[in-house]
């Protein structure tokens, strides 16, 4: 608490600066002797929104459920508000979580269901029916009180497991897969949705995903979840541009990364030998010589061209197109460089279909800037 | 075509049908008789009712019979449904092969056996035998039948609900009461049920079990048949007969709601 308490005087408006809401240190899970968490740090602040991402079986549930009191860490502690609450059980937490399967209450209505965690807190009974009648306005389930929860649909099933949960004013809502089971369409409603209440109520939220689109959209900080482990914590640009490593690159998007040595380094401008040429990049930590490193483009970065490039001023790889997809919006090629390594680029479609110039088995030049490309050393 | 109701399939069924209820048609039909013999029929009427309730000796056994299966279902549920929470929600715990196994075995013991071992234990410990002594075999034997039918609801159950419960602020047992039990609750009764009409039939334990004072109704009937069958003997059988079709038809009433219920509840569970 002290060593917290001392930066919050100072800089209210700073999130950075005040206190986080929430602090895991060095937490450590095992379940029958593997680690579904690995001494794992994180902060979290007040009213933000944080994404959690990660593949299946990564630890994201088991965070997010020894936060809410379900499982308790083998190691370290976890801080609410500078509280430790390893002894604070489930029901005395200020956290309200949202479950993977809504777990809504088959033998109550709508609005029981959102009234159960109010009828918990000793309320008086307009003040609850207040807040119920409030709750369900806000997730536009007003006319729908009265029902079972199987009477509804799957978005409505979803809505009132948020309102159930978000009744309660927790000080961190906790969402494990909140929009898995809903159609495309739905999801990215609500998405949007999420975001709104969230900017409404001020709350900080965590959201459990392994759909990277979906945590790009809403969080204002995303974490990577691998095996346990935080592999990166960053905004959505920082983890898409500058991937910590070759495992998130690769989990975050497409990516192209082609294995070699640090030719030449000055400062962030560094020179990379590949099999695929010489590459100038950029790198966001020092890097010397000879340090063997991998050079990550993503598809888009290309400029893909049927002319040969005039200049000599980027990057340039040389190669015959082996696949074309056609996406609509974009186009995705595969192109098998001079070199023996095939490579992706994708690029808009500016003009349509018909016009489109680079087709199959056609020789093609693609081209980047030094600073579209990033050294990857881990 | 073997399907439908071809001459055969109706043959079989009314054959099939006829040899396990046309006894108890017979019985039935026989307790209305206005004769005193019981093998020639001598018009309706309600003669053996009106002799029951003057039978003072048949109505105790009625009154100890139903008091035994009232207070041993009633136990038996309370244990049983414990111990069906203790299997499935302690998950693996040392010891809980032989715990599930030791539970389920007077299903399939011989009520001979479970009979013979309790008087050999009143016995020893020197209890007299009576009303409490079969209430407790009831107890024992019935137990296992309420555990196995809470078990298999409880498997099916999402934990995730009474998590849930907890999360919106529920000490953990006030989570159960509000959430796990009225879930669970058409699986107790219908188990409290199956309790109730196996004790109000048993004759086997409780002829090991009772004593003087405490004779069942089973064992009343019993005593009394071998004196030569009155027509009064046919119309308590029709009134036990009618208790319990009255009880297993609400049971398996129940039972269907319950599986109703968990079928849309599945359907709520996404994925
Ligand atoms: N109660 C438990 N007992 C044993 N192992 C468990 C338990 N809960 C989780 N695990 C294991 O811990 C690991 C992490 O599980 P967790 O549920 O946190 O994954 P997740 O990231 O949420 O995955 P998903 O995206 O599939 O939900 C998995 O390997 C899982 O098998
Ligand atoms: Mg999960």
């Amino acid at each position: 608490m002290a060593k917290d308490g001392a930066g919050a005087a100072g800089g209210m408006t700073d999130a950075a600066a005040r206190p986080p809401l929430v602090r895991f240190e060095a937490v450590t899970k095992r379940f029958g002797g593997v680690a579904a968490v690995n001494n794992l740090s994180l902060d979290i602040g007040a009213g933000e929104f944080f994404g959690l991402l990660g593949p299946s079986g990564c630890g994201k549930s088991t965070l997010l459920r020894m936060l809410a009191g379900f499982e308790t860490p083998d190691e370290g502690r976890i801080l609410l508000d500078g509280r430790d609450i390893a002894a604070m059980p489930p029901h005395l937490r200020p956290v309200n979580m949202m479950f993977q399967s809504y777990a809504l209450f088959p033998h109550l209505t709508v609005a029981g269901n959102v009234a159960f965690g109010l009828k918990q807190e000793h309320l008086s009974r307009p003040e609850i029916e207040r807040r119920v009648a409030e709750m369900l306005a806000l997730v536009q389930l007003h006319d729908l009180g009265g029902r079972k929860p199987h009477q509804l649909s799957g978005g409505q099933r979803q809505r009132v497991a948020l309102a159930r949960a978000l009744v309660k004013r927790p000080k961190v809502f906790l969402l494990d897969e909140p929009l898995a089971a809903l159609d495309k369409k739905l999801r990215a409603e609500t998405q949007f949705e999420l975001m709104a209440l969230q900017e409404k109520l001020g709350l900080s939220f965590i959201v459990v995903t392994h759909d990277q689109e979906e945590a790009m959209t809403m969080a204002d900080r995303i974490g990577v979840m691998s095996q346990g482990r935080l592999a990166q914590v960053g905004t959505a640009a920082e983890i898409y541009e500058q991937p910590a490593t070759r495992w998130v690159a690769e989990f975050i998007g497409d990516v192209n990364l082609l294995e070699g040595t640090v030719s030449e380094a000055a400062g962030e401008a560094v020179t990379v030998t590949t099999s695929a040429g010489t590459l100038r990049a950029t790198s966001p930590g020092a890097v010397a010589p000879g340090q063997s490193v991998a050079v990550a483009i993503r598809p888009e970065k290309f400029h893909i061209s049927a002319e040969q490039p005039a200049g000599e001023a980027g990057n340039g790889l040389a190669g015959e197109v082996t696949d074309v997809g056609y996406l609509g919006d974009m186009s995705l090629y595969k192109v098998k460089l001079d070199t023996g390594i095939v490579v992706k680029a994708a690029s808009v479609n500016v003009t349509r279909l018909l016009q489109r110039p680079i087709g199959w088995n056609q020789r093609v030049w693609l081209t980047f800037a030094p600073d579209a490309a990033v050294v990857l050393t881990s | 075509m073997l399907r439908g109701f071809s001459r055969f399939n109706l043959a079989s069924l009314a054959l099939g049908l006829a040899f396990l209820y046309l006894p108890i048609v017979i019985l039935v039909i026989y307790s209305f008789n206005d004769s005193k013999l019981v093998t020639v029929w001598g018009g309706w009427s309600l003669r053996w009712y009106r002799a029951l309730l003057e039978d003072s000796a048949m109505l105790d056994a009625a009154w100890v019979s139903l008091r035994i299966a009232l207070l041993s279902a009633t136990a038996a549920t309370i244990l049983g449904t414990l111990a069906a929470l203790a299997l499935v929600r302690a998950g693996y715990f040392r010891g809980r092969l032989p715990f599930s196994a030791m539970i389920y075995a007077p299903l399939v013991l011989p009520e001979v056996i479970i009979g013979l071992s309790l008087l050999l234990l009143f016995v020893a410990l020197n209890v007299d035998r009576g009303f409490w002594t079969t209430t407790l075999a009831h107890t024992t034997l019935t137990m296992c039948f309420v555990t196995v039918i809470v078990q298999s609801r409880l498997l099916s159950f999402d934990w995730s609900l009474e998590e849930a419960a907890m999360d919106l602020g529920c000490p953990p047992l006030r989570a159960f009461l509000a959430v796990t039990l009225p879930l669970i609750l058409p699986a107790i009764v219908s188990g409290w049920m199956l309790a109730f009409t196996l004790s109000l039939d048993d004759f086997v334990i409780a002829s090991f079990t009772t004593g003087p004072g405490a004779t069942t109704l089973p064992i009343r009937i019993y005593s009394e048949v071998r004196l030569g069958v009155k027509p009064e003997i046919n119309a308590i059988c029709t009134i036990m007969i009618a208790v319990v079709a009255l009880v297993v038809v609400i049971a398996s009433l129940l039972a269907k709601r319950n599986a109703a219920s968990r079928d849309q509840h599945a359907l709520g569970a996404p994925m």
